[in-house]
């Protein structure tokens, strides 16, 4: 998801357990929240610094490929849209960036494990943004993809992660939205426009079933997460059920989804559908993406570029506080 | 002997597992462990909370009043941030 094969340790079973993490345990499982100052086994830690600082990252990273096309939005209240979507996103980051600070990690060495490649983030923002109907896709299918990750982890037992999920939730339904808009006006518009938005269901259709990653279901890492609450649900299921939602909704707007092995399977109740590229999806996890040098380079100008600017914001900080300082000497 | 007044905290109580903290209120206490105690015998008496925070209100930087309209109201007309802008028909189904 936008936290994709997040590593934790290997999992316990309630014998194994130290009385202090069995006690843990039971709290979770009795849907009680784990709060920044308590104990916690640092593997869950750990696991949680990775999880929310890769969905911080993505977030961040994630403004990119709409920024691309926020200066040449066809009208005037589409770039509106568009850049207040982008605003969003930078907003989201921020949350998530602070519930990861609440368990021991500050926000410039996730930045930096971010820069350095240390820290990974979605593999979707390594794809380029081609055309406007893009935009489109992107609202309708990436951010409609998160959501479907996103609704559960409001559940998920570290309250900060929870509180920032429930935020982020409330804002998220317009991002789908307006996607889903741009994507309905372009499919009954001019044949060539249609076509753009075909393209475009084309291209991001495999890229959007890999942001819930590969099958998880013998995955002892899974397994843990699930037990600590921090991953609600299996990879698999997320997918299902996002395939589930979407195909109704590509066939509202007369566009095909670009799989030919897709059917209704009745058993089931839900469709049969073609995996995707796990080889290309390893590929841009390991940064051989048609966009991660960019994408990268992107982050790394705007950290080194605006430098000066943050240094320059905390000299003058300091200089108010000795002239406030100064001010309250001569008072007394 | 002059008197030294005890400073005014902020009190802040997280009323059930997962909720936010929640400004309750404020009163004085010598330092920040007897501004615990106290809150939890002023706001706390019917089990309101689950856990209190508590914070100098001198530190607290709050945004003037007299500013609300030039830090709000240029939300009013950016109704697109809201998902009710979109026109989506029903039958696509809950987005």
């Amino acid at each position: 998801m936008y936290a994709q094969m997040v590593k934790s340790e290997g999992m316990k079973s309630l014998e194994e357990m130290s009385p202090e993490e069995r006690a843990f345990q039971e709290r979770i499982d009795a849907n009680e929240k784990i709060e920044p100052k308590e104990w916690m086994p640092e593997g869950y830690r750990k696991t949680l610094i990775r999880q929310i600082g890769q969905h911080a990252h993505s977030e961040i990273v994630g403004q990119l490929p709409e920024g691309n096309w926020v200066t040449r939005a066809p009208t005037l209240e589409r770039k509106a849209i568009l850049l207040a979507k982008v605003q969003d996103e930078a907003g989201h980051g921020l949350y998530l960036y602070s519930a990861a600070e609440t368990l021991g990690v500050t926000r410039d060495e996730l930045t930096e494990k971010l820069l350095s490649g240390d820290m990974k983030y979605s593999s979707i923002f390594n794809y380029p943004t081609l055309t406007w109907a893009d935009m489109g896709a992107v609202g309708w299918l990436v951010d409609g993809a998160a959501i479907m990750n996103q609704v559960p982890l409001q559940r998920t037992s570290y309250g900060p992660y929870s509180r920032a999920m429930i935020r982020i939730c409330k804002e998220e339904s317009f991002h789908q939205r307006q996607g889903f808009a741009i994507m309905m006006k372009m499919a009954n518009g001019t044949p060539e426009q249609k076509e753009m938005a075909q393209d475009a269901l084309n291209r991001f259709w495999f890229p959007a079933l890999m942001m819930f990653g590969p099958s998880d279901a013998d995955s002892v890492h899974s397994a843990q997460s699930m037990a600590w609450k921090i991953k609600m649900n299996t990879n698999d299921e997320l997918r299902q059920k996002f395939v589930d939602e979407t195909v109704p909704q590509a066939e509202f707007l007369g566009l095909t989804v670009p799989d030919k092995t897709l059917a209704w399977n009745e058993e089931k109740g839900g469709y049969d559908f073609a995996e995707p590229d796990w080889n290309e999806f390893f590929e841009v996890i390991k940064g051989n993406g048609p966009c991660n040098e960019e994408r990268l380079s992107a982050r790394q100008k705007a950290w080194s570029e605006g430098a000066w600017f943050r240094e320059g914001l905390t000299a003058y900080a300091d200089k108010a506080a000795s002239r406030r300082a100064a001010a309250q000497m001569a008072a007394e | 002997m002059s008197k030294k007044e005890w400073p005014l905290w902020e009190i802040f109580i997280r009323g059930q597992h997962g909720l936010n903290h929640r400004h309750v209120g404020s009163l004085h206490a010598p330092d920040a462990e007897m501004a615990i105690r106290n809150a939890r015998d002023v706001y706390t008496r019917r089990k309101e909370g689950v856990s209190i925070w508590v914070v100098p209100s001198a530190q607290i930087t709050a945004s003037s009043p007299s500013e609300k309209g030039p830090m709000y109201d240029p939300a009013e007309s950016k109704v697109y941030r809201h998902p009710t802008f979109y026109d989506i028909p029903d039958e696509v189904g809950h987005m």
